[in-house]
């Protein structure tokens, strides 16, 4: 029997498992992603908005974790990369007759991927994926620690609206201690230079805030009028193993952004929800559909800056990412 | 003489240090002047004729010969640009990136494009440009021009337009710039 042929890659596997894999200089590597998805914008303006670029590559995703649209969206990206996809969905998988971690991750790595997109209830998994496998790992969220794609497609709204995210004022408002968003957030939007508050209760930022480079308050209302961003984080109900709050209506009466507070800010501030949306909880019903709120925006963009991840992590032969030896 | 750093033509990385110029900025002007009569004898005109230039060296290779088109017809054929990137059969064997975003002026279908470069060396990528534009339309006709053609072809393509003929060896490098066009070797 002869060996199987190589596969195509230059070079080890590269991963993007948080921000810090995007170079030394994270607003270097975000600005070369955001170049990249200025193309496949474009490319998804087509009437076919497909092109061959991964042709006969693998894409798998592995999602421990509920997700519809993180989901779908890296498989319409891997899709019109022209890659095969494949998903992992554990409700009907081995892993519910026992299978481990690594004994899943070496069954789809023996089928021959050339990618695993992996969203994970606890922090680190996709870290620990990427040590056990040679395909490249991109982390789709895992527990509270990071969710880069996230980030990126953030950070590429912000700039569609908004030019350049140097010197902007983000407020991200909500539940940082469970969100991941946050995380990535925090790291991407500070290395592009936009000064970041946090607004929450005491009871729902994280234990320590030591080393980043934010401000925070408990005072939304103090914040709205000297923000251009306001980003919202939907409230956890399924982390919520502890009672952080007094109630969803408490919650809203301090940190929703009602019609009344929507009101009193710039009418060009961008409203922003990483999705899915507690209308009525962290945002009034009304306030998601106004002309600012771009939050459809997200979504669709969402899609192009996956593109630019795939193809920067599986075709451009660029050295990218982090090498986990 | 000149020497440009190239990231992404092979050998990549390296330094291209010019040799010898083989053709002066009034070459090229008047080059360019003759293959826009050309394009405009070939087509009996302009009607449907688009310019499309390829990124980067094609791009203001295109709009100098729109310039002249203009200037002998008085007609101002649309230009648009093409990056080929994400249609190249070299992904991930050499850093492939795209240059710039693609920009299509309208429909081609039933048009005449003309593609336009700076060098045809191997003939890839205008193999990958024929796939690329399909993916925009079903051109009625595809021409392509290049100022230099250096030989060296793996695929069965030729030019329509032609700047200069250039025998070279493999190894050596072509560059096309404003101030004329060098033919020199790369350096690490």
């Amino acid at each position: 029997m002869s060996a199987a042929p190589a596969r195509r890659r230059s070079g080890p596997a590269r991963h993007l498992l948080g921000m810090s894999d995007l170079g030394p200089d994270v607003g270097a590597g975000i600005d070369e992603v955001m170049t990249l998805t200025d193309s496949f914008v474009e490319v998804n303006e087509r009437q076919i908005p497909k092109v061959p670029a991964l042709r006969g590559r693998t894409v798998v995703s592995l999602f421990f974790e509920d997700s519809t649209r993180t989901r779908l969206s890296f498989e319409t990206a891997a899709k019109r990369l022209s890659a095969d996809t494949m998903t992992f969905s554990v409700s009907s998988s081995s892993v519910k007759k026992g299978e481990s971690l690594r004994d899943t991750v070496e069954t789809i790595e023996a089928m021959g991927v050339d990618a695993i997109v992996v969203r994970h209830g606890s922090s680190g998994v996709p870290r620990q994926v990427a040590r056990w496998s040679d395909a490249a790992v991109i982390n789709a969220g895992d527990g509270w620690h990071e969710h880069p794609t996230q980030a990126l497609l953030d950070c590429y709204t912000i700039r569609q609206h908004a030019g350049s995210l140097a010197g902007k004022r983000v407020a991200i408002v909500g539940d940082v201690k469970h969100s991941r968003v946050a995380r990535s957030n925090v790291a991407a939007f500070t290395a592009l230079g936009a000064e970041v508050t946090l607004v929450a209760p005491p009871t729902l930022l994280p234990p320590s805030l030591d080393g980043w480079p934010v401000k925070v308050t408990t005072d939304l209302d103090a914040t709205l009028g000297s923000i251009d961003v306001c980003y919202l984080l939907r409230m956890q109900r399924e982390r919520m193993t502890e009672a952080l709050i007094p109630s969803l209506r408490e919650y809203t009466a301090g940190y929703g952004l009602t019609s009344r507070r929507a009101d009193r800010m710039a009418a060009d501030v961008l409203i922003m929800h990483p999705g899915p949306m507690n209308r009525g909880v962290e945002i009034a019903a009304e306030v998601a559909d106004r002309p600012n709120a771009v939050i459809v925006d997200q979504v669709r963009n969402g899609v192009a800056v996956r593109m630019a991840v795939l193809f920067l992590l599986l075709g451009s032969g660029t050295r990218w990412g982090g090498d986990d030896a | 003489m000149a020497e440009r750093e190239r990231r992404l033509t092979p050998p990549y990385g390296g330094v291209f240090v010019a040799r010898t110029q083989v053709m002066t900025a009034e070459d090229l002007a008047r080059a360019t002047r003759r293959m826009a009569h050309e394009i405009i004898e070939r087509n009996h005109g302009l009607d449907d004729v688009v310019l499309i230039g390829l990124q980067t060296g094609g791009v203001p290779l295109a709009s100098r010969l729109a310039e002249a088109l203009l200037a002998i017809d008085g007609t101002n054929a649309p230009v648009g640009m093409l990056d080929v990137a994400f249609y190249r059969d070299d992904i991930g064997l050499r850093p492939v990136l795209p240059e710039a975003v693609t920009r299509i002026p309208g429909e081609l279908t039933g048009r005449t494009v003309v593609l336009v470069d700076d060098v045809l060396f191997t003939g890839r990528t205008i193999r990958a440009a024929l796939d690329a534009l399909a993916d925009h339309g079903r051109a009625r006709q595809v021409q392509l021009a290049v100022m230099v053609d250096r030989g060296h072809r793996e695929l069965p393509i030729r030019p329509d337009y032609v700047g200069k003929n250039l025998p070279t060896r493999r190894d050596e490098v072509v560059d096309v710039n404003e101030s004329g066009v060098d033919l020199g070797e790369m350096h690490q």
